[in-house]
């Protein structure tokens, strides 16, 4: 058993700014568990650029946003166990993990989850017909043909207009692929306008809404598709079943954080973010386990992931140092139009304290308050909302000294 | 000509008509002044940074990623593709290297470090 102050589970943008941040903010014991052998998690292979708008104030690709923290990292000299999986964490911190050396145990004073998120998969899905070769979920198909080099099929047809979806349409269309078409099950996409501009609309690749894959075909390879459009319960429409041939399906249904190792440690989880229940320091309802990144709740923006890890370091260095004063709690609730608010709970302090959330269905001109249900908090106007883009509502800690019960953000619409 | 397109300069995104007579655009539909010179700039002279990978040789199953250190016309975005398809790099390669001088007005340069 070896002894360390924080230990920090994944190395994707998540664990590296939580380490930067927790080392700046004077605990220099940090260590970093990744089982990949480099840091930089999945922005290794989202090879397009678009990251670090927000908060780096320039246009990076994937690894380049990763190599600017990665760099940060080493100048610190901090410790990072690569080709390291973490196979348990008890209640009590020990997080157990095994490398090449064979069997690692750290007794950690506290840890910080930032395993990521996986894919959800076909079966999770249910679509009917046979299980042919040919159908990968979006982002195994970008690691083969970004990482690897390998041409994972010529006709290609899209489930899910996520913005990976959208990403590996464009991308298959530079590797000489036809992209038949990009189908989605909502009337709206997910993904951001650039992306529907410069993923679809450059390459001519059609997208169809309320729309989605019933049946798939083929023996050994993919040989087609069904689809057909949904009623408004999102069941197919019979009449409106039409066959595409294809030799490929990508799925980019959505993503599911990794909190295996988290439930493992008995941390209550929300159902609705799939990740750990926590306070606006990102800490779990164990004392002295935080969570950040896509594995607390899933991030469109990698901005707004360092932004939450850092938050998260300077938790578990406050938590290791001791000094968490013992302040009230408050718990924070979705209201009306809101599918959750997180952090699900908050203490009176003397900082400012930032909600994040998402709504449940794209509106226009709307307005979103924040109360206690006796004074307004907040409130916000935005021409804009969608369940794919994270809202961000920051309350002043002097709004927040005379809070009497629980906080409710709720919007209507103007 | 008219077109319909969105502006992605802002979340906003203002649904917006441009209609192109020779060298001229007229917009409409949009709310502000950069709205406006992006689908002037999207009908004239629409350009992309192109971002793919370039295999490594030398190493197994490995590629490296690579972008145009500006951005191209959008026209030309496949024969930079085909320029790109058509090389291969040896390891080691720094973040910043360039990889092909020139190809339709940009040099290509990767965007990690293959050691
Ligand atoms: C395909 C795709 C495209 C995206 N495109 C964009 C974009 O264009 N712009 C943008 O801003 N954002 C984008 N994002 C979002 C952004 O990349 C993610 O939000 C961000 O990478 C999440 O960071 P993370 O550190 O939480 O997770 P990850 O990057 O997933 O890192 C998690 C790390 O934890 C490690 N790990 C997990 N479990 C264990 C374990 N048990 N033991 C040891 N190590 C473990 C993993 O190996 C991994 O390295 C995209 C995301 C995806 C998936
Ligand atoms: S026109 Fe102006 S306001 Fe409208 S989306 Fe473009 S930048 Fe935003």
């Amino acid at each position: 058993m070896i002894n360390h102050d924080i230990v920090i589970i994944g190395g994707g943008p998540a664990g590296m700014a939580a380490a930067v941040s927790a080392y700046d903010a004077g605990c220099k014991d940090v260590v970093i568990l990744d089982r990949e052998p480099r840091l930089g998690g999945i922005l290794m292979q989202c090879i397009h650029n678009g990251f670090g708008l927000h908060k780096l104030g320039r246009e990076l690709t994937g690894p380049e946003y990763a190599a600017v923290y990665a760099e940060k990292v080493a100048e610190r000299n901090i410790k990072v166990y690569t080709e390291t999986m973490v196979t348990d964490l008890s209640p009590e911190k020990i997080v157990t993990a095994r490398n090449r050396q064979g069997i690692l145990k750290i007794r950690a004073k506290a840890v910080i989850l930032a395993m990521g998120c996986r894919e959800r998969s076909r079966g999770a899905l249910n679509i009917c017909g046979s299980r042919p070769a040919g159908v990968y979920s979006a982002g195994t198909a970008q690691k083969l043909v970004n990482c690897m080099g390998y041409q994972v099929g010529k006709r290609v047809v899209i489930l899910g207009s996520g913005d990976i979806g959208l990403i590996m349409a464009r991308r298959m269309s530079f590797e000489g692929a036809k992209v038949e078409a990009v189908c989605e099950v909502m009337p709206y996409s997910g993904g951001l306008t650039r992306n529907i501009v410069q993923c679809l609309e450059d390459f001519g690749i059609p997208l169809y809404l309320s729309t989605t894959v019933v049946e798939i075909h083929g023996r050994k390879r993919l040989e087609g598709v069904t689809i057909a459009q949904v009623d408004e319960h999102r069941k197919p429409i019979e009449e409106t079943k039409r066959y595409i041939p294809c030799d490929t399906l990508l799925l980019s249904v959505g993503l599911i954080p990794e909190n295996e190792l988290t439930r493992a440690a008995g941390i209550p989880i929300d159902p609705v973010t799939n990740g750990a229940l926590v306070d606006e320091h990102c800490q779990t309802r164990i004392p002295g386990i935080f969570a950040c990144g896509n594995v607390l709740q899933v991030h469109d923006l990698v901005d707004y992931v360092s932004e939450e890890a850092e938050r998260a370091g300077l938790g578990a260095v406050q938590y290791v140092k001791d000094a968490a004063a013992d302040e009230e709690v408050i718990r924070t609730l979705p209201g009306n139009g809101v599918r959750y608010v997180l952090p699900q709970t908050i203490h009176k302090g003397d900082e400012d304290i930032s909600l994040f959330l998402r709504v449940t269905q794209p509106f226009k001109n709307v307005k979103f308050t924040v109360t206690d249900g006796e004074t307004v908090l907040l409130t916000a106007k935005r021409l804009k909302a969608a369940p794919g883009e994270m809202e961000k509502l920051t309350l002043k800690a002097d709004k927040l000294k005379d809070v009497k019960g629980p906080i409710t953000v709720s919007l209507e619409v103007l | 000509m008219k077109r319909d397109m969105i502006c992605i300069i802002c979340p906003r995104g203002c649904a917006m008509t441009a209609e192109v007579c020779g060298d001229k655009v007229s917009v409409t539909g949009h709310s502000c002044p950069r709205g406006e010179e992006y689908a002037v700039n999207e009908c004239l002279h629409p350009v992309r940074t192109v971002t793919a990978t370039v295999r490594v040789a030398n190493r197994k199953d490995t590629m490296v990623s690579v972008k145009t250190a500006s951005p191209v016309a959008k026209g030309d975005m496949m024969q930079v593709m085909a320029a790109l398809r058509a090389i291969t790099v040896s390891a080691p390669v720094s973040m910043g290297d360039v990889l092909l001088q020139n190809v339709c007005g940009a040099d290509v340069i990767a965007t990690e470090n293959v050691y």
